[in-house]
């Protein structure tokens, strides 16, 4: 018997004909914590596939307390003493939180002492679960995981997106496993809260486990450059990978109205009282912690939704948007973060750039194909869209993927663009070119509303961010002054100054 | 959740697959083939031109209406409601042709077609009421005032002119059916359509996600009243075909071709969830189907037997589709 | 803190309105309306009794209900009608030669029922191919094979079956066939639905990817909805031999009649939502509707159109809620 806990040894996936994993290894030992990295693509959302039996792998083994061992469901993982909990909680909407874990056969009193020191103690265990809050769902995930007290609790981006309360009980909780027989595996994008957790860190690249680090002060560097390759002209540090050139701001054009005026919008139950500017020729940084309104600040400005409140002034004049089709003809449109909700995965790029053009009934008629190949070839060209797999968008990768629905809206007259975290889940190469291209689309003359949650993105490519609490506009300021504590701080509603007073 | 790095990468199985999934028309040009050549072992000498152009004959309504099923699948729904409607359309063609003639009385025909067709889009496209369910009712209220019209017009009569008869009916040069005139032009409009025009392109979009299609500025839901307004006057005009073909007219006259019209656009290899597939599969659909039909009536098997092979045949051909389409 | 508990305590009072709202509320509306046809019904004719209706509506009551569970698992069984047809043949061939062994006969369909159910499940698991084609495909089947059985409309019954579903039990207000519905389809479906099968039929049809975290089997469930589906089905089919006394090969229009009953019956289309009283009390209006018609002096064909538009404006009502609901969220 050996002294690791879970371990797995040169994992094999392939999928068809593509190869998700070479040659992927892991050794958790009892009572560690340990993260499992890599960038995207690297193969780790393949392994915890494999390790959970939601996919059989095509070699190597996984031996767990000793015993080799081939997982066929989640069931049987589970059983075995491996439970997961991933970024889309397992929760069904339709059952109520009671009948959830009646599904899952998890003790309910062993759950219900698992929620108040997560924050969730008022929870009505008789709601229906598609009637709660999504970070609520993924903290009853995780609370049931913690109640069949499992032998390694797999925790796959268990804290994106959980607003910052939820996310010390989390941590908190994870942290009473440091010690004990049993572990945690855990996997996240962020490397400060890797560096304060973790024990160990293993590294994938290329669906390969190329190292295993033990987490030091300075280990992030390593972990870094691990994850970036040898081959990589990325610069080693993680301090600036992605800085972009920037041309100073051009100078507003004498008392022009803005672009784009928000005054006073209230939407839903998050949005209560926004108001700004976005000026042509900037790009606004928008910052906010999950749920504050910004969702619903980007369907009314896209047309997806009316306003309950406030109004919208295009370029001065009021705008009433009743369907996205509104929006776009007065030029603002929509990028958003999930490429699922944007393209059309079966149909080739070709279609899927020239979607916007055929939509207006007046466009239902026969298409030029010469034209169109003309404005599809621009489009890839400006934006160098890998186009290897372009006869269906999914084989895309996902920078890939996010390039062809910005490419789109290129040289079709849109002069407003709302992003809203267009770099999310995307990889460090690609992040920079969109980047740049942000910039060069705000030096063209348009006016770019940047919601990120990636700190780092206000000062790499905005002129000026807001932040959003609470549904109202608390902070404002130049994006020079930006620097992740101020905006942090300000995101979490401390510090709260009255709006516009900084412009 | 596939890696960056694997893309380009395929095999050539992988490769076969995908030249099969873009072109579905060659293993059904197959299955043709194997189907008349079935027919012509189990009965030597039946393949003539005479029996090709009454394959053609009857085929030519199913695949009008498979047009139906097509365009309406490709958006994620279906149109149930073909069958009555092409009924109705031949039935009331009939009972007015003698007072307006057989020209304007068609055309007095495909007006309750495309209101049924209006209302079916109002309820899927505007107030977002399953396909399934909404053309299902439409089947019901459109077969009940079928119905009662007929009541009403008992006194009157019903006739089929003869050039409805010829067109559905007679041939040209002895083997070339009269209805070609109508459905080539027809299907080469559809096909066109659907590859190169806008309307096409959305119908596309929409199958395939219908989010993505509103947030590129698609109005979602008058492409669907379009659509279900083409579907119904479409299977109007395949009922006015097929009363030619059968030369009478009555209100449950193509109730038979439902399921078919359905089982031809998905052997055609149309997929039922929306997004993938295309026209000119449905009409080679439409043709096996019809081709199967009749060496099951010469194989001399009677109804039960047809109708289990019918169903059997269906489910292979979209099992083999669904192999071929998979993506694993 | 305080921002994320209030905004569960909101989300858990409006999980309790919700609650209400979809299971209870429509149901009780549906009684409602039913109590209000029932006594309209009287007003028009004084002597008309429920059991004629609670008799005609038996076979096509247990459609709904097979098809109110396979539509939960986010399934759904176009062949219905063709089960029904099947199980009915086979009942009244078997009665009319054997009806000493009336009861292993009834176990036995029965039991085909529960094994058609299972082909049909299996199929569309290992095919892979949509449920609406597998079934619409096995809809031909189904009903080529009742043909095989019996060609022409024939069989027979035995007495006890026919008399179990007629007149009323204690009191004439109380038909039988109502009282036998109940009690057999809530039997069923009362363990059921708190096991941990019937959790996973809910959990399939409400968010399969959840479900298969949450470490349901899916194909063993969706199976074993078609499998009860199929039961059902032939307790359909059972009951047309005992309404009628004969079987009859040819498919009644009941695969239309039970989807108009579950949309009524408040059972989401999608899957994961509703249950199998409404359904029944859906089934149970549209008769009503019907009688009514009919004694108001309208034709059959003009009843069917009122049919429809009441199906047409129950979907649209429904479906412009739920839009209005989205988008007031």
């Amino acid at each position: 018997m050996s002294d690791l806990l879970l371990e797995a040894n040169g994992v094999v996936k392939r999928y068809g004909s593509v190869v998700a994993l070479r040659d992927a290894s892991l050794a958790i030992r009892p009572g560690e914590i340990h993260a499992l990295m890599g960038a995207n693509g690297a193969g780790k959302s393949t392994l915890v596939k494999v390790l959970t039996g939601a996919v059989p792998p095509d070699g190597g083994d996984i031996v767990l307390k000793g015993e080799r061992r081939r997982a066929h469901s989640p069931a049987e993982a589970r059983r075995s003493g491996l439970v997961s909990v991933y970024q889309e909680p397992a929760i069904v909407p339709d059952l109520t939180v009671l009948e959830n874990l009646a599904l899952t056969e998890t003790p309910v009193d062993a759950f219900r002492a698992q929620l108040e020191p997560l924050g969730i103690g008022r929870l009505d265990l008789r709601a229906m679960a598609g009637t709660l809050p999504l970070a609520t769902l993924r903290v009853i995930d995780f609370a049931r995981a913690l109640a069949i007290e499992p032998d390694v609790l797999l925790l796959d981006e268990m804290t994106a997106a959980l607003p910052a309360d939820l996310t010390a009980g989390v941590i908190e909780a994870i942290k009473r496993f440091r010690g004990t027989d049993r572990s945690v595996i855990f996997i996240s994008h962020r490397m400060l809260e890797v560096a304060g957790l973790c024990d160990r860190a293993t590294v994938l690249r290329n669906g390969a486990t190329v190292g295993v680090v033990d987490v030091t002060p300075g280990a992030a560097d390593d972990i870094v450059s691990l994850m970036l390759g040898p081959g990589s002209d990325e610069p080693r540090a993680p301090g600036d990978p992605t800085a972009v050139t920037r041309t100073p701001m051009p100078s507003r054009v004498g008392d022009a109205p803005p672009r784009l005026a928000v005054q006073g919008v209230a939407a839903g139950r998050q949005l209560q009282d926004v108001s700004f500017d976005l000026h042509a020729g900037e790009v606004l940084g928008l910052v906010a912690l999950e749920g504050q309104g910004q969702d619903e600040l980007f369907e009314v400005l896209s047309g997806q939704r009316r306003p309950a409140a406030g109004e919208l002034l295009v370029d001065g004049a009021p705008a009433r948007f009743g369907h996205p089709a509104d929006a776009i003809r007065a030029g603002i449109v929509l990028v958003p973060a999930d490429r699922s909700a944007a393209l059309l995965m079966q149909r080739p790029v070709a279609e899927n750039v020239t979607l916007p053009r055929v939509a207006r009934p007046s466009r239902w008629g026969p298409i030029n194909p010469r034209r169109e190949r003309a404005i599809v070839r621009r489009a890839i060209e400006r934006l160098q869209i890998d186009t290897r797999a372009q006869s269906e968008v999914r084989r895309l990768s996902g920078g890939n993927q996010q390039k062809v629905t910005i490419a789109r809206w290129l040289d079709a007259g849109v002069r407003t663009y709302l992003f809203y975290d267009p770099t999310r889940g995307i990889d460090i190469r690609t992040k920079r070119e969109i980047y740049a291209l942000t910039r060069e689309l705000a030096e063209g003359g348009a006016a770019v509303l940047l919601f990120t949650s990636e700190l780092d993105e206000i000062h790499r490519v905005c002129d000026r961010a807001i932040v959003i609490f609470g549904g109202r506009v608390v902070h404002e300021l130049a994006a020079a002054a930006a620097d992740e504590p101020t905006l942090l701080r300000a995101a979490h509603g401390l510090e709260s100054r009255p709006a516009g007073s900084a412009a | 959740m596939t890696a960056d790095a694997a893309v380009p990468r395929r095999s050539a199985f992988g490769d076969a697959r995908s030249w099969l999934r873009d072109r579905p028309i060659v293993p059904l040009l197959i299955l043709l083939g194997l189907l008349v050549l079935v027919l012509q072992i189990v009965q030597p000498g039946i393949v003539t031109a005479s029996w090709a152009s009454s394959t053609l004959r009857f085929a030519v309504p199913l695949a009008i209406l498979a047009a139906c099923q097509t365009l309406t699948m490709l958006t994620g729904g279906i149109d149930l409601s073909v069958a009555v409607v092409a009924s109705m359309a031949s039935y009331v063609m009939a009972t007015f042709v003698g007072d307006v003639g057989w020209l304007n009385a068609s055309l007095i025909a495909l007006v309750p077609a495309a209101l049924v067709g209006l209302v079916n889009g109002i309820g899927i496209g505007l107030f977002r009421v399953h396909p399934l369910i909404m053309t299902i009712s439409m089947s019901l209220i459109v077969s009940g005032a079928v119905n009662v019209y007929q009541r009403a017009n008992i006194a009157g009569g019903t006739r089929v002119p003869p050039e409805i008869r010829e067109l559905g009916g007679q041939t040209l040069f002895g083997f070339l059916p009269n209805s070609l005139v109508l459905f080539v032009p027809l299907a080469i409009l559809v096909l066109l359509g659907l590859r190169g025009s806008g309307y096409g392109r959305l119908l596309y979009a929409v199958g395939d996600n219908e989010v993505a299609a509103r947030l590129a500025g698609v109005r979602v839901g008058w492409v669907l009243v379009v659509l279900y307004v083409l579907s119904a006057v479409l299977a109007g005009i395949a009922g006015l075909i097929y009363a030619g073909v059968i030369g009478s007219a009555t209100p449950r006259l193509v109730d038979p071709y439902l399921l078919p019209s359905v089982a031809a656009a998905v052997v055609g290899g149309t997929s039922i969830f929306g997004g993938r597939g295309g026209y000119a599969g449905s009409i080679l659909g439409a043709i096996i189907l019809t081709v199967l039909t009749t060496l099951l009536s010469v194989l001399d098997a009677p109804e039960p037997v047809r109708q289990i092979l019918f169903g059997a045949i269906i489910l292979a051909v979209a099992a083999a589709y669904t192999r071929i389409t998979a993506d694993s | 803190m305080t921002a994320d508990s209030s905004r569960l305590e909101r989300a858990s009072a409006r999980g309790a309105i919700a609650r209400l709202i979809q299971s209870d509320v429509w149901t009780v509306a549906l009684i409602v309306i039913f109590v209000a046809l029932y006594v309209f019904t009287v007003l028009l004719r004084e002597n008309y009794r429920l059991d004629a209706l609670a008799i005609a509506s038996l076979p096509v009551a247990f459609a709904a209900v097979g098809q109110a569970i396979v539509v939960i698992s986010g399934g759904i069984d176009l062949s219905v009608g063709s089960v029904m047809a099947l199980t009915n043949v086979i009942a009244a061939v078997l009665l009319e030669s054997y009806p000493e062994l009336a009861v292993p006969i009834v176990l036995l369909v029965l039991v085909i029922g529960l094994a058609i159910g299972t082909v049909n499940g299996a199929l569309v698991v290992l095919s892979r191919v949509p449920d609406i084609v597998v079934t619409l495909a096995m809809l031909f089947v189904w009903a080529g094979a009742a043909l095989l059985v019996l060609g022409t409309p024939g069989g027979g019954s035995v007495d006890w079956l026919n008399d179990a579903i007629k007149g009323g039990l204690v009191v004439d207000y109380l038909p039988m066939a109502l009282v036998l519905l109940l009690v057999i389809v809530f039997a069923i479906w009362i363990p059921l639905r708190r096991s941990r099968l019937g959790l996973s039929i809910y959990a399939i049809g409400s968010d399969q990817l959840a479900a298969f975290r949450s470490g349901v089997d899916i194909a063993r469930t969706k199976i074993a909805a078609y499998a009860l589906t199929g039961l059902f089905a032939s307790l359909g089919g059972l009951s047309l031999t005992a309404s009628t006394g004969i079987g009859t090969p040819i498919p009644g229009p009941y695969l239309l009649l039970s989807v108009a009953a579950i949309v009524l019956g408040g059972v989401s289309l999608a899957g994961g939502r509703g249950g199998l009283l409404g359904p029944i009390v859906g089934i149970y209006i549209l008769g009503l509707i019907r009688a009514d018609l009919t004694f108001l002096g309208v034709e059959p064909a003009f009843s069917t159109v009122v049919q429809g538009v009441i199906m047409v404006a129950v979907v649209m009502i429904g479906a412009y809620l739920t839009l209005r609901r989205r988008r007031a969220t």
